[in-house]
């Protein structure tokens, strides 16, 4: 993926911002520039906000059949989130055991490595989740 | 708009095609379906392709012009178009080739479908199937395609009670009918236990839940229905004709165990037909993961919601059940060249209401479904079939 293609979404990958419709309220997430339920009124009345980084298991899956790009992951943990401010993302589940994994359990976001270009390429950074109140477990 | 008809069927054998070029796919579909349908290529007013990804298959673009130049028709300059909506591309070029007889800008239409997707390696077709997700907000973060569908299970057993056995029923169901189609690409009954010990691709979906990658192409050719009776004795007439569309992305659907792209596509091709679910008595929905199988019966409304699964262990699904469903084998049996899907579902209903389906023919095969998805529900169509004689 070119380099630029990744950085003009840092603000949303690194910082989870969300766009909320001037007119209705609505967030939405990724950033939206056309409210899905206002239309035209809502054009150039979108602001930016930041979401706030918390929210709960509405469905998951543990990956086993993996893309290139995360082979040395598998098998890895990736879920739809419903986050606390309404919008629904998904992303990988980390620091978690598959068996403690549920649909309603709480997590939170984590700023960590998404990938990489190649061996010496560009490192990609974004969220993943962990689940809340927890520490890491030790190395 | 005109009434409009489907006169002429053909296809390859799916599967891993090695001796075969894409063109040569596209162009055995093609001349099987104008023979079948006793025209000559000179009365063909244009041609519409349903492909989804030969760019990333086989590195070509631009495979409309290729495969009307391949079939010997580059000095008719006949307008081509390629169609493109992921898993959804065969049926949208259907669509697409229906609205252009419909409509009288053209009377002799063929619409094929071809993907050669055995090219590359497994892990690389996988990719290349993920990218009809979003790809910078679900591929990125490591969501693949049989991910997604997975999430859409777990879901289904956790609101609706539907279980891992449920699933793995569409799958052996669906091999049962493909061992009845000699075109099929597994012709192989499989058991229950079978699906259930498989190897895991993303929880809770197996190896069983998904359908293949394969190699082929299928094509029909279509006319206005008042001509229809010049070129065959039992024309199929395309009573109904729907599209509709979704969020990209799986986790902005207002629910993630229902597709509603489905369900409005399904009422806009029956209300066009005059006819409600009950009337249908063969249907071939698109099966690209077991899941996909029990949401479809429940979003097209044969089933009430959550109970697709039950009903599918019940048998109500299976040849001349309540509703026969992919009797072909469906995606998961027939096989899975993703451009070539809808139009071969279109062929299946065509020999089912011909009475042509040989062992595997529904006894009161009247009216009959298509759906064909794109994506994880982005894009679904759907198409009402009858007899026209």
């Amino acid at each position: 993926m070119a380099i630029p293609r990744f950085w003009r979404e840092t603000p949303s990958r690194y910082n989870l911002f969300a766009s909320k419709c001037g007119n209705c309220g609505e967030v939405h997430f990724p950033p939206r520039s056309v409210c899905p339920s206002c239309h035209r009124k809502s054009i150039g009345r979108m602001k930016s906000i930041k979401l706030c980084g918390s929210g709960k298991i509405l469905s998951y899956s543990v990956v086993h059949d993996a893309p290139e790009d995360f082979e040395m992951q598998k098998p890895y943990i990736i879920a739809i989130i419903e986050m606390k401010d309404g919008v629904r993302l998904t992303a990988p589940i980390i620091d978690c055991d598959e068996c403690d994994i549920d649909i309603g359990l709480e997590v939170e976001a984590s700023f960590r490595k998404l990938g990489q270009e190649g061996k010496a390429g560009v490192i990609h950074y974004g969220y993943k989740f962990r689940p809340l109140n927890t520490t890491p477990p030790e190395k | 708009m005109r009434d409009v008809a489907i006169i002429g069927i053909g296809e390859t054998e799916f599967g891993e095609l090695w001796n075969k070029s894409f063109r040569e796919i596209g162009i055995e579909a093609g001349f099987k379906a104008i023979e079948d349908a006793g025209i000559t290529s000179q009365q063909i007013d244009a041609l519409y392709i349903g492909n989804m990804s030969a760019g990333k298959f086989i590195e070509q673009e631009h495979v409309a012009p290729l495969v009307a130049d391949y079939s010997g028709l580059a000095d008719m300059h006949l307008p081509a178009v390629r169609v493109e909506a992921a898993g959804a591309s065969g049926g949208v070029a259907l669509a697409t080739g229906y609205m252009a007889v419909a409509s009288g800008m053209y009377n002799i239409v063929i619409v094929g479908g071809a993907e050669k997707m055995t090219d590359v390696g497994d892990t690389q077709a996988l990719q290349i199937l993920s990218a009809t997700a979003d790809q910078e907000w679900e591929s990125v973060f490591g969501a693949t395609f049989p991910s997604l569908y997975a999430m859409m299970a777990r879901r289904h057993m956790h609101v609706y009670g539907t279980t891992r056995e449920n699933l793995a029923a569409v799958a052996v169901k669906n091999h049962r009918n493909g061992s009845l189609n000699p075109n099929a690409q597994y012709r192989r009954e499989i058991s229950m236990e079978m699906v259930l010990n498989a190897p895991p691709v993303a929880t809770p979906l197996g190896m069983f839940d998904c359908a293949p990658l394969s190699d082929g192409g299928a094509a029909v050719v279509l006319c206005p229905m008042d001509r229809a009776k010049k070129f065959t004795d039992t024309p199929i007439q395309i009573l109904g004709s729907g599209i509709a569309t979704d969020t990209l992305a799986l986790h902005n659907r207002r629910d993630i165990c229902t597709m509603d792209a489905t369900v409005i596509a399904g009422k806009r091709a029956l209300h066009q037909a005059k006819r409600t679910p009950k009337d249908v008595k063969v249907a071939e929905v698109h099966d690209n993961f077991t899941i996909a199988e029990i949401m479809a019966v429940e979003d097209l409304r044969f089933f009430e919601k959550g109970k697709g699964g039950a009903a599918t262990e019940e048998g109500l699904t299976a040849l001349n059940g309540e509703v026969s469903v992919n009797t072909s084998g469906g995606l998961k049996a027939r096989g899975q060249p993703v451009g070539a899907t809808g139009v071969a579902q279109a062929i299946e209903i065509v020999r089912q209401l011909r009475g042509e389906a040989d062992k595997r023919q529904v006894d009161d095969a009247t009216t009959g479904l298509i759906h064909n998805v794109g994506g994880t529900g982005a894009t679904a169509v759907v198409h009402i079939l009858e007899r026209g004689d």
